[in-house]
Parts: C-alpha cells; sequence; structure tokens
C-alpha cells in the first residue's frame, strides 16, 4: 500500500509498476497492458484527450480488502481526476466498482456498488456534477489481474473512471 | 426454443404386482438408516435391463451410477454376477447374489410400444429376506430415456432408505468459458448428473446467479444486458424474458419465495449500500425488508416462507442473519471465526448452509436455524454458493481451481464429495425440485 501511495504522485511511474506486478503474475494474459494504459503515446496524449486523463491524470483507485474506503493515495488520485473533468465537461462518466475474488459473488457484487459510489461521492465533493457521473458493479466477475496471489487482488480491488461510458 | 420440460411429463407409473416370493412371511427387510454418522454403502447388484437392445444396459448403467455418486449404495462389478437373469419377472436365484454378498438386487426391462413410447420396468429385490421389495413400470416419451433411469433410481434409493431421492432434477448454472479476465458466461441447464447440458443465453451479456422457481418453469438471474445489471425472469420452455421489478439502482441476488409467487433480491441504493425487498410478480407490489447503512444480501425464504436468511455486514463483516419473510425481528445467527456469505435454507428447514471465509480458505458448511450445530463439510482455497438437492441430503457448490471454477457436490457427512462433469468451467448451481 505504502509503495502504490507513493508513487502515486508519478502517474507514469504507477502504470510501469501496475504492468509489472501484472507480468509477475506468471505469464498469463496481461489485459493490463502499457498499451491499454496509453503508455505507448503518453508523452503524446492530447490534453483533454481520454488518452491524457488515463496517463497523465490516472484512471483507477485502490482499495483495501473488503474495504470501500478511500485511502490517502487514492484521493489523491481522485482529486486530480475531479480537477480534470471540471476541466473538461464534455465527457459523461461511468465509475466501474471492482473486488478481487476472495469473497463470494453476490457480496462482490455489493462490495463493488459501494466502492463506485464512494468513488462517486468523493468526485462530487470535489464539485464535479452528480449528473454526470453513473456507477456500476462488475463484482469479481471483470478482473484485470489474473494470478491467485496477493499482488493480483489488491489490483483488482478498484475504482476506474471511464469516460464517455467505455468500459475498462 | 427447443422445450425441455415438456417430453417426459407423460411418464406414467404404475405398481408391478409381487412375485410368488412376495407372499413369503414378512421379513425384516434391507435398509438403509441415512441418519446415522457413518454410513457403510449398502452393496446393490444392478443387472442389465431385458429388452431395448443397447437401451437396456444404458439404463441400468444411469441407476447404478446415480445410486452410487449418493455414497449410499456400492453397486456391485457386473462380471461378478453368477444368476444370468433372462426373465426380469422371475423370482431371481437369491442364493446366487447372496453368495456376492448383494443385499438389494435390481432387474428390469425395457421396451417399445406400438404407439412410440418407452415402456420401462422394474423390480427390487431383498436378496436376504428373499423377496421383492418393489416394482413399478413407467411409460415415456421416447425423447429422454435417461429421466426414466433417474427416475428409477429415485425410486430405489426411497425404498431402500427411507427419504426421497433427488435424481430426477436438473441444475441451473453458469457455463463459464474464455480467458479469467474475459470470460463469457452463459445460462446453462442440465441434468444433475451432468447430461443435457443446453444454453439458455448466448454470452453476449454477463449472467450470474440463476435460481429455480418451484414451478420448475422460470429461472430467476442477473443480468448485464440493458448495461445496468438486473434481475430477469426466464420461461425456460419458452424462452420469453422479463424484468423483475422497475427499480432505479442495480438489482441482484435474486431468489424465489418457495410459493414461487415472489421474488426476493437486493436492491442498491443511492448511498451505496444494499438493502433487501420482495417483489410479489403477480400485482408488482414491492416490499421493502432491510433498511440498513449496510450489504444485506444473499436472501433465502425458509420452506414455508414465514423466515428469510440473508448475510449483513451491518456489524462489521458479513455475518448470517436470520428475520421474519416481513423483515421483523433481524437476528444474527453466525458467530464463529470468520466471514460468513451465501445463507440457503435447507429444503427440509432443518438446515442452513453458507460459505464461510477462514484462515485464507473457503468453507462449505450447515448451521441449524439458530446458529448452532455448526458443520464444516468442505474446505478449499476458493469455493462457495451452495445450492440444496430437494431432499436436503446433498449440497452443490463450485470450486475454483485449474484456471476456473467447476461443479462439485457433498453429502452431508462431508466425506462423500463428487465432482459434477461439464464442458467447460461452471459455476452457480441451483438445484431444481424434483421433476414431475
Amino acid at each position: 500500500m505504502g509503495r502504490i501511495a507513493a508513487l502515486t504522485r508519478n502517474p507514469v511511474m504507477i502504470a510501469l509498476v501496475a504492468s509489472l506486478a501484472i507480468a509477475g503474475c506468471a505469464s498469463k494474459k496481461t489485459p493490463n497492458s502499457a498499451a491499454d494504459l496509453g503508455l505507448s503515446g503518453a508523452g503524446a496524449a492530447t490534453p483533454g484527450s481520454a488518452q491524457d486523463f488515463t496517463v497523465n491524470i490516472g484512471d483507477r483507485i485502490f482499495f483495501d480488502t473488503d474495504s470501500s474506503s478511500i485511502r490517502a493515495d487514492a484521493q489523491t488520485t481522485l482529486s486530480r481526476q475531479a480537477q480534470w473533468l471540471n476541466q473538461y465537461r464534455q465527457y459523461a462518466i461511468v465509475i466501474e466498482g471492482h473486488a478481487d475474488e476472495r469473497g463470494t459473488r453476490e457480496y462482490n457484487l455489493a462490495l463493488g456498488a459501494r466502492r463506485a459510489a464512494a468513488t462517486r461521492d468523493f468526485l462530487v465533493a470535489r464539485g464535479v456534477s452528480a449528473q454526470r457521473l453513473k456507477t456500476i458493479s462488475y463484482g469479481k466477475e471483470r478482473p484485470v489481474a489474473v494470478c491467485d496471489d496477493i499482488s493480483c487482488w489488491s489490483q483488482n480491488r478498484r475504482a476506474v473512471t471511464t469516460l464517455g461510458g467505455a468500459g475498462s | 426454443m427447443k422445450s425441455i420440460l415438456k417430453p417426459l411429463l407423460m411418464i406414467v407409473a404404475m405398481a408391478l404386482g409381487m412375485t410368488a416370493a412376495a407372499t413369503l412371511p414378512a421379513r425384516a427387510l434391507v435398509e438403509l438408516n441415512v441418519n446415522k454418522g457413518n454410513v457403510e454403502p449398502l452393496p446393490i447388484a444392478i443387472t442389465d435391463f431385458q429388452g431395448g437392445d443397447a437401451l437396456g444396459a444404458e439404463i441400468s448403467g444411469i441407476v447404478s451410477a446415480d445410486l452410487k455418486r449418493s455414497g449410499l449404495f456400492a453397486p456391485i462389478d457386473k462380471s461378478a454376477f453368477i444368476e444370468k437373469i433372462s426373465n426380469p419377472d422371475a423370482t431371481p436365484r437369491f442364493e446366487d447374489w447372496k453368495v456376492i454378498n448383494a443385499q438389494a438386487l435390481v432387474t428390469g426391462s425395457v421396451s417399445k410400444e406400438a404407439d412410440g413410447r418407452v415402456r420401462a420396468q422394474y423390480r427390487l429385490w431383498d436378496t436376504f429376506a428373499g423377496q421383492q421389495m418393489s416394482g413399478e413400470q413407467f411409460f415415456a416419451n421416447d425423447a429422454n430415456t435417461r429421466r426414466v433411469a433417474h427416475i428409477i433410481a429415485d425410486a430405489i434409493y426411497e425404498r431402500l432408505t427411507g427419504e426421497k431421492g433427488y435424481f430426477d432434477t436438473r441444475v441451473v448454472f453458469i457455463d463459464e468459458s474464455g480467458a479469467k479476465n474475459a470470460r463469457k458466461k452463459r445460462l446453462a441447464i442440465m441434468d444433475q448428473d451432468g447430461a443435457n447440458v443446453r444454453y439458455l443465453s448466448d454470452g453476449r451479456s454477463i449472467v450470474l446467479t440463476p435460481r429455480f422457481s418451484p414451478n420448475r418453469q422460470e429461472i430467476t438471474y442477473m443480468s448485464y444486458e440493458s448495461g445496468q445489471p438486473k434481475v430477469y425472469l426466464l420461461q425456460i420452455e419458452t424462452g420469453q424474458r422479463e424484468l423483475v421489478g422497475d427499480f432505479p439502482g442495480m438489482t441482484f441476488a435474486p431468489r424465489f419465495s418457495p410459493d414461487g409467487q415472489k421474488v426476493i433480491m437486493s436492491l442498491l441504493r443511492d448511498d451505496g449500500n444494499s438493502n433487501i425487498f420482495a417483489m410479489d410478480l403477480r400485482s408488482r407490489s414491492t416490499t421493502r425488508l432491510t433498511n440498513s447503512t449496510a450489504i444485506d444480501t444473499s436472501p433465502s425464504y425458509s420452506p414455508d416462507g414465514s423466515k428469510v436468511v440473508f448475510t449483513s455486514d451491518r456489524g462489521g463483516r458479513a455475518q448470517i442473519y436470520v428475520m421474519g419473510a416481513d423483515g421483523s425481528g433481524q437476528t444474527r445467527i453466525s458467530f464463529g471465526d470468520g466471514v460468513y456469505s451465501t445463507p440457503v435454507w435447507s429444503p427440509r428447514g432443518d438446515l442452513i448452509a453458507f460459505t464461510k471465509q477462514t484462515a485464507g480458505e473457503f468453507q462449505i458448511g450447515v448451521m441449524r436455524v439458530d446458529g448452532s450445530g455448526e458443520r464444516i463439510l468442505s474446505t478449499g482455497f476458493q469455493q462457495e454458493g451452495p445450492t440444496w438437492a430437494p431432499n436436503g441430503r446433498v449440497l452443490m457448490f463450485f470450486r475454483d481451481s485449474a484456471g476456473g471454477p467447476k461443479l462439485v457436490s457433498v453429502d452431508l457427512t462431508g466425506r462423500n464429495e463428487q465432482s459434477i462433469p461439464t464442458a467447460n468451467f461452471a459455476s452457480d448451481p441451483a438445484w431444481s425440485p424434483l421433476l414431475e
């Protein structure tokens, strides 16, 4: 946790750490690759573009086990998201809440929903219009990291802010 | 959609008259006491049914597999049989069966009627008492002879254990294929032994948690097809689907009431918490049962419909609670060391099955309805979601290992665990009542 917190100030670094951590999960498929995160074009991202948001702002925050509290590192990310979203008001926003696999299916649907709502509420408190924000829970049905250990579970306990309703 | 439930509804059961042996003085008949702690499987000889070419052997094979998987019977290898049954209606040479320790013997025949129906009959013999215990014949459409075999297995199970069987049943589940981060999930239905799989959705949307209606004709489940995850009702026969209720947020964790008139489920609140509602399917009226700033989910009715068991994290972590069907008297019943979820009330009413997470593992267990007498039946790295066989003796759940979930059953002793064969990964099993 502390490691991620320290790195959140540099979104490119955190993206790299995320993809490295996934690569560490044996050699299984890594959906959350550098390309998915827009790293390839990081320097060239047009300000105000979805790529700009994902790469330079950071589209996701992470949670502790069975918790929907917004951690300090996540607050930093969400504050940055709010600032960006308030600057670029053309986007409708869907916040996806996700859980790791270490819970039962129905409970994790509820937990993912709670995480999405906590994320939404934080953004609203930072001035983002509630009218622009929708939430959806995927429970544990959409993991990005697919190994069976703690490093993967921590990446799956997430809320992802998606622009224009695009899925992640 | 191809008709799934209708073809066998023409089954007609008729008692077969006893043979001469039945007139012998009554003696204590072979009987299994399934309430004993450790049941020794009963040695039983199941002969190939006569006639019908390969069909006879197929039927006896299915009967044998059903009984064996129950853990209560030990079918004897056919190569050990001494008497070759040529007339399944004639009294067998009991000495020949006693000497191979067959305490019970099944004979039978199968034939095609002029009208195209299949006629199957069986006789169950007590070899040591030297008499017939039961005999019935069935007429069925040709479409699903496996069902005839399951019905015969149920009859034998019931005659020998005194309990209803559970072989003539189906299971709805989620068929899962593809990589873990891009799983295709499809609604599917199959016989309880894994045969006759049919798909009820195309896999374009995530579908989860299907549950059978008491009338066996409908399934309630959750789908992402509209974008927002919602609870739906599906008519198995016609494929007709409808949304359950007109709620603003996510609805999930549905289950039917025992009379089939209501669906109980969780509704997401705007504050991110989830409460339990029941919707009357006729009047469409909804009733709120819980109103907590917590996660309240996985509701399951008691078989008499008077109570509801559910999961809530209102006390910090997820635990099991019981309340009246009107939401009254919400009381926590789980107090063990761990996190409890997915409670399901036994069809007999005596037990609640659950998933418990403790010490980094997932356990399937049962407790009495007041929370006492907790017993763990199965422990694994990742497993969850028990569903009861209609006789309340066996649970099915799903276990994640080797890259994805598969279905497993375990009986109430915890000693008889069986995997249910499925072509792909499989999760969220829900057992039907006995078919009719």
